[in-house]
C-alpha cells in the first residue's frame, strides 16, 4: 500500500507532464507545417559557411 | 527612409505581413526564401509555411505590400498578400478538438490504468481508493473533452430535434453520475474508464474531420482578392488620386496603368490597350480594347495605360453580379444531409428506445432501479457510435490523402460522397477540356525561325509571346542572341540579330485573331496559337463513361470553336451558354433526378459549379472558381477527374463496409448487454476492438488512387 502513496503521483505526474507538453508543441505552432519539417531536414545549414 | 542608423535594432518595431507564395513546391525554395529574403533591407526574417504555402515575413514597417511582393519576385516567387487570419475560425476549431483528444487520451490512460488493477482484483479500500482516483481523474476529462458534444446535442434538443451527440451525451453523463454514485456508496462498479474512452474514440473521428477540411483549405488559399483594390481616379484639374474599391461611383474617371487590375466596370474613354479577361472568362486570349468598349472589374490592362469612365461600381459589378448568383446556387447544396447524419437519424432513436426498453423490462421482472439502470447504460455504451463515428471520417481522410498525392484537392467528406453520387458530367471547354494557355503551331518553321522567335518572345510578358516561349522551350529550341529587343504596345516586338532587323508583330489581315507575325529581315512567316486539348482528355472521359457517366460541353465559347472540340472528343456540346443559362441546364439535370458534375474554371462557371450536385475545378481557374468546386486538381492533366470519381465511389464502399460492420457488432452486443452480461471489461474490448477494425479497414483506400494513371479504370 505505501508503494501506490508513491507510484500513483508518479504515474499521474508523468502523464500530466507529457499532456503539458503536448499542449506547449501545439501552441509553438509544431504542427502548423508538417510538410515543411519534413523538407527542411533536407536544407543544408552548411551552405553559408562554404561561400 | 527612417533612421534605422540612430536605432538600436530592437527599437524599431517589426511588423508582420503574410504572403500566398503557390510557388513553393520543394525544400530549396524554403531555403531561398529564408534565406534570400532577410538580405533585403528592411526585411528581419521571413518564416516559410511549406503545407500551406505561405510566408510571414517580419520587416519593418517602411515596407509596403508592394516592396515586399517585389522582393519575393526579385528571386523567383510569385506571391499575393493574405489577409490577417481569414480561416481564424476553423483553425480554432481543429485546435479545440485537437486540445480536447489531448485530454482525453490522458485521462483514458490513467482511468484505465486504474480500472485494470480493479479488474484484477483489487479488493476493498484499494478498490475505494482507485474508484476515487479515477473519479478525480474523470471528472475534469469529461467536462472539457465533452464539451464539442455537449454543445452539439444542446443545440439540436435546442431545436427539438436529435443527432448523434444526444445519445453519446446522455450516455457519456448517465455512466458518469452512476459511477460517482457507486464511488460514494462503496458500490461494485464504476464506469468512468467506459465514459473516458468512448469520449476518446469519438475525438479522434472529430479531430480527423477537422483536419482534413483545413488542409484543402489551406491548399486553395484562395480569396477573391484579385479584383482592383483601389483606383487612380482623375479629378478634374487633371491631379490624381487613389480610391478604395468600395467608395468609386459610376461617372468618375479612372486611369489604368499597364498590369493594373481594373476595381469596377466601366467604358474606355481614352487610349487603346489589350486585356486580360482571364478572371472573368477563363480565356486567356487578350482582347483588344479602344475607346468606345465597356470592360469588367477583374479585367487586367496588359498593354498601355487607358483612361476609363466607371459605369458600374462596387456591389453593381458583372463580378459581384456573379459571385451573387454563386452565393443562391450554393444554398441548395448546403441541405445535403452528411451519410453519417442520415445514419445517426435512424440510430440515435433506436439506441434511446433500446435502452429506455431494458431499463423499462428489468424493473418489471423485479431487478430494481440500480440493477435495471446498470444494464441500461451498459447499452447505451455498447451501442456507442464508436465505429459509427470513425466509420465515415477515417475512410474519407485516407481516400482524400491518396487523391491529394494524384494531384486532386478535395474540400471536404460531404464533397466525396456528393462525387460518389454523380451520374452526369459537363464540361466547359476552354481552360478544362483544353489547357487554357495558347501554344504555337511551329511545324512550319525552320531551326533558325524558331530561334529567332525564342529570342524574340522571351524578352516579353504578353500572354501569346509567354505561349510562343513555352511552346518553343518544349520542342527544345536553343534562343538567338537577339539584341536591342524593344516592345511596343498594340504593335508588338523588335530587335536585332546578327545585323538584321527581326520582329514578332500583329498580323496583316485581322481575321486571324490569334496569331502572330515573325518577321526576319524581309521574310515574314505568320505563326497561328492554338489552345491544345489536354492530352489525356480522351483517356479520362473514357474513364467516366466505364463508369457509367455520359459527359457533355456547356461552354461560353463560341458555336465553331465548341463544336470541334466535341467533335474530337465525340460528345454533345451546348455553346455560347450564359452564367444563368449554365446554371439553367444544371437545373434541368436535377429537376430530372440526375446528379450532375460540374467541371470548369472561368468565374462564368461559378454559379454552375455551386449549383451542382459536385464540382471540380482546375488549379487554373479564377478564385472564385476554385472557392465554388468541390475539388481543385492541379497540373496538365485531366485524369484526376475520372481519379476523383473511381476513389469517392471505393469510398463509399468502405464507409459501407464500416457501417456493416458497425450494425453487425451491434446485433450481437447489444442482446448480450441487454441480458445483464457485459462487464466493463469486455465493453471496453469490444469497444477498442470495433474502433481498429474501422480504422483497418479505412487504410485499404490509401492505395485506392493507385500509383500510375492506369488505375483510372479500375
Amino acid at each position: 500500500m505505501t508503494g501506490l502513496a508513491f507510484l500513483i503521483p508518479i504515474a499521474l505526474g508523468m502523464g500530466l507532464l507529457g499532456l503539458l507538453a503536448f499542449f506547449w508543441s501545439m501552441k509553438s505552432g509544431q504542427y502548423e507545417d508538417m510538410d515543411g519539417a519534413a523538407n527542411r531536414i533536407l536544407l543544408d545549414d552548411e551552405d553559408e559557411v562554404e561561400w | 527612409m527612417n533612421a534605422p542608423a540612430l536605432l538600436a535594432p530592437g527599437d524599431t518595431a517589426l511588423v508582420g505581413t503574410r504572403f500566398t507564395v503557390p510557388g513553393i513546391k520543394c525544400a530549396g525554395c524554403i531555403g531561398k526564401i529564408e534565406r534570400e529574403l532577410p538580405k533585403v533591407e528592411g526585411i528581419e526574417a521571413a518564416r516559410v509555411n511549406f503545407s500551406a504555402k505561405r510566408v510571414a515575413i517580419q520587416h519593418d514597417p517602411a515596407l509596403d505590400e508592394d516592396d515586399l511582393t517585389q522582393a519575393l519576385l526579385s528571386i523567383g516567387f510569385e506571391a499575393q498578400r493574405v489577409e490577417d487570419n481569414p480561416m481564424g475560425t476553423e483553425a480554432g476549431e481543429r485546435r479545440k478538438l485537437t486540445r480536447a483528444l489531448g485530454v482525453a487520451g490522458f485521462g483514458m490512460m490513467n482511468v484505465m490504468l486504474l480500472s485494470v488493477s480493479v479488474w484484477a482484483g483489487a479488493e476493498g479500500s484499494t478498490k475505494e481508493l482507485f474508484h476515487w482516483l479515477s473519479a478525480l481523474i474523470a471528472m475534469p476529462v469529461i467536462a472539457y473533452s465533452g464539451r464539442p458534444f455537449f454543445e452539439s446535442a444542446w443545440m439540436a434538443l435546442k431545436y427539438r430535434r436529435t443527432n448523434m451527440d444526444v445519445p453519446i451525451s446522455i450516455g457519456v453523463i448517465l455512466a458518469t453520475a452512476l459511477s460517482l454514485y457507486e464511488t460514494i456508496t462503496g458500490g461494485e462498479h464504476a464506469y468512468f474508464e467506459s465514459a473516458v474512452m468512448l469520449l476518446f474514440f469519438l475525438l479522434a473521428g472529430r479531430a480527423l474531420d477537422a483536419v482534413m477540411r483545413d488542409r484543402t483549405r489551406d491548399g486553395i488559399g484562395a480569396l477573391l482578392g484579385r479584383m482592383g483594390k483601389s483606383a487612380s481616379v482623375v479629378s478634374e484639374d487633371g491631379s490624381t488620386r487613389r480610391v478604395d474599391a468600395q467608395d468609386l461611383e459610376p461617372g468618375m474617371l479612372v486611369l489604368v496603368a499597364a498590369g493594373e487590375a481594373l476595381a469596377a466596370d466601366g467604358e474606355v474613354e481614352d487610349g487603346a490597350s489589350s486585356i486580360d479577361n482571364s478572371m472573368l472568362t477563363g480565356e486567356s486570349q487578350p482582347e483588344a480594347v479602344k475607346a468606345g468598349d465597356a470592360i469588367h472589374a477583374g479585367a487586367i490592362n496588359l498593354a498601355s495605360p487607358i483612361s476609363v469612365r466607371l459605369t458600374r461600381t462596387a456591389e453593381d459589378t458583372a463580378i459581384a453580379e456573379i459571385a451573387r448568383l454563386m452565393d443562391e446556387a450554393g444554398q441548395s447544396r448546403s441541405s445535403y444531409v452528411r451519410i453519417a447524419d442520415r445514419a445517426s437519424r435512424a440510430y440515435a432513436p433506436a439506441v434511446h428506445t433500446l435502452a429506455a426498453l431494458a431499463f423499462v423490462g428489468w424493473m418489471i421482472a423485479g431487478a430494481g432501479v440500480h440493477q435495471s439502470l446498470v444494464i441500461a447504460i451498459a447499452v447505451l455504451i455498447i451501442t456507442c457510435p464508436c465505429a459509427m463515428g470513425l466509420a465515415v471520417p477515417t475512410a474519407q481522410v485516407v481516400a482524400s490523402g491518396a487523391l491529394l498525392k494524384r494531384g486532386l484537392l478535395v474540400k471536404d467528406g460531404s464533397a466525396l460522397e456528393r462525387l460518389a453520387e454523380v451520374d452526369v458530367a459537363l464540361f466547359d471547354r476552354t481552360g478544362t477540356l483544353t489547357i487554357g494557355e495558347p501554344r504555337p503551331v511551329i511545324e512550319g518553321l525552320d531551326d533558325e525561325a524558331r530561334s529567332v522567335a525564342l529570342g524574340l518572345a522571351q524578352a516579353s510578358r504578353h500572354p501569346l509571346s509567354r505561349g510562343l516561349a513555352a511552346g518553343l522551350r518544349e520542342a527544345g529550341v536553343e534562343p538567338a542572341a537577339v539584341e536591342n529587343v524593344r516592345e511596343e504596345a498594340g504593335h508588338g516586338l523588335k530587335g536585332e540579330w546578327q545585323g538584321v532587323e527581326v520582329a514578332l508583330e500583329r498580323p496583316p489581315s485581322g481575321a486571324l485573331d490569334l496569331a502572330t507575325q515573325l518577321r526576319i529581315g524581309g521574310r515574314a512567316k505568320t505563326i497561328v496559337f492554338q489552345d491544345q486539348m489536354r492530352e489525356d482528355a480522351a483517356d479520362a472521359l473514357d474513364g467516366l463513361s466505364a463508369q457509367g457517366i455520359a459527359s457533355s460541353i456547356l461552354s461560353g465559347d463560341r458555336e465553331e470553336s465548341v463544336q470541334q472540340a466535341a467533335a474530337r472528343l465525340g460528345l454533345p456540346a451546348k455553346a455560347e451558354a450564359s452564367p444563368a443559362e449554365k446554371l439553367e441546364t444544371l437545373e434541368a439535370f436535377k429537376a430530372k433526378g440526375k446528379f450532375p458534375l460540374m467541371v470548369g474554371d472561368g468565374l462564368n462557371d461559378g454559379p454552375a459549379l455551386a449549383a451542382a450536385h459536385a464540382s471540380i475545378a482546375p488549379g487554373s481557374a479564377s478564385d472564385a472558381s476554385q472557392q465554388a468546386a468541390d475539388a481543385v486538381f492541379i497540373g496538365r492533366g485531366l485524369t484526376p477527374v475520372a481519379l476523383a470519381i473511381d476513389v469517392a465511389r471505393k469510398t463509399m464502399a468502405v464507409v459501407r463496409q464500416n457501417f456493416a460492420f458497425a450494425i453487425g457488432y451491434n446485433v450481437l452486443a447489444v442482446p448480450l448487454a441487454l441480458f445483464g452480461y457485459v462487464t466493463p471489461l469486455i465493453a471496453a474490448i469490444a469497444m477498442s476492438l470495433s474502433s481498429l477494425v474501422v480504422v483497418a479497414n479505412s487504410l485499404r483506400l490509401a492505395g485506392a488512387a493507385g500509383k500510375d494513371t492506369q488505375g483510372v479504370n479500375g
